[in-house]
């Protein structure tokens, strides 16, 4: 949650700058972000090359435990379908690539606005940080009503590290592993599922 | 699409590599911190300084908010029924 807050603040410092016209034209005209993403997805797979539990969960892992990041992606994707004719103004593929960052809203957000357009970055970030929030809010009640595996589900990507903590008092501490295997499952392919639903 | 996929999994195999050398390895999650960090900040001052973004935050705030409604209430109700089928009955094997 710290985390979160940070990230938060820095973003929110940066539309406050922006909306205050206090920074130089070429500043917001030239655009180097893209070489910054680059750099970033970089450190980002060093990070997961070199994470331990990465490679330990894949070596445990067996068939029923691959069952729930499928979930998560299918149901995802059911649950927007769904929904897509209550909103206005965006289609169908903008709207999966959003929901595609299953919570992992840092890096979904820069993707999408690098291959997209800022306004959709800007429903990225916000729907993915939304969706961190419903769950460390709600994990107990999805345990209670929908089963254990639900507020896994519901936590997508950040099931490996921010939402852990509640999904383990939630589901009980046997599905922690299997919580933090699905996370780390979803953090790799969130750029790879982003940037092919935009590319499709 | 293919670049992404070319940096990440380069990176991958990088990290695998020199995943002995901790030091290195410690620097990296620092350097994606901030560069988190920074790219959302610079991110932030393209949105301010974009009067279309800021004049409909709310309404990409509401399209934001049912995004995440769509997608977590298909999660857990999918999640309930794979819950169902393959985990509630097997619970002492697993």
């Amino acid at each position: 949650m710290k985390g979160s807050l940070i990230i938060l603040g820095f973003f929110s410092l940066g539309i406050l700058i922006g909306a205050s016209n206090i920074v130089p034209e070429w500043m917001t005209s030239t655009d180097y972000s893209q070489y910054a993403l680059y750099v970033l997805m970089f450190l980002v797979g060093v990070g997961i090359g070199s994470d331990d539990k990465a490679l330990q969960a894949i070596r445990t892992m067996n068939f029923k435990i691959l069952l729930i990041p499928i979930t998560t992606i299918l149901g995802t994707t059911l649950g927007i379908a769904i929904i897509i004719p209550l909103i206005k103004g965006i289609n169908i593929k903008e709207a999966m690539a959003v929901g595609a960052g299953y919570g992992y809203y840092s890096l979904s957000s820069i993707i999408i606005k690098e291959l997209h357009s800022e306004w959709l970055g800007v429903v990225a970030l916000l729907s993915n940080v939304i969706r961190e929030v419903i769950t460390l809010l709600l994990a107990p009640i999805f345990a209670i009503y929908f089963g254990k595996i639900a507020p896994i589900c519901s936590g997508g990507a950040t099931s490996m590290d921010t939402t852990l903590p509640i999904i383990s008092k939630a589901s009980g501490k046997d599905y922690a592993i299997a919580s933090l295997i699905h996370g780390i499952i979803l953090t790799v392919l969130v750029p790879f599922i982003v940037s092919m639903i935009l590319t499709l | 699409m293919l670049t992404v996929v070319i940096i990440m999994t380069s990176g991958i195999i990088v990290g695998f590599i020199i995943k002995s050398r901790k030091r290195i390895i410690q620097t990296n999650d620092k350097l994606t911190t901030w560069s988190i960090y920074v790219l959302l900040f610079l991110m932030g001052i393209g949105i301010g300084a974009n009067k279309t973004i800021m004049s409909s935050l709310h309404t990409l705030g509401l399209k934001a908010l049912i995004i995440s409604l769509g997608g977590v209430a298909g999660s857990i109700l999918l999640g309930w029924l794979t819950y169902k089928m393959f985990f509630k009955k097997n619970q002492n094997e697993g």
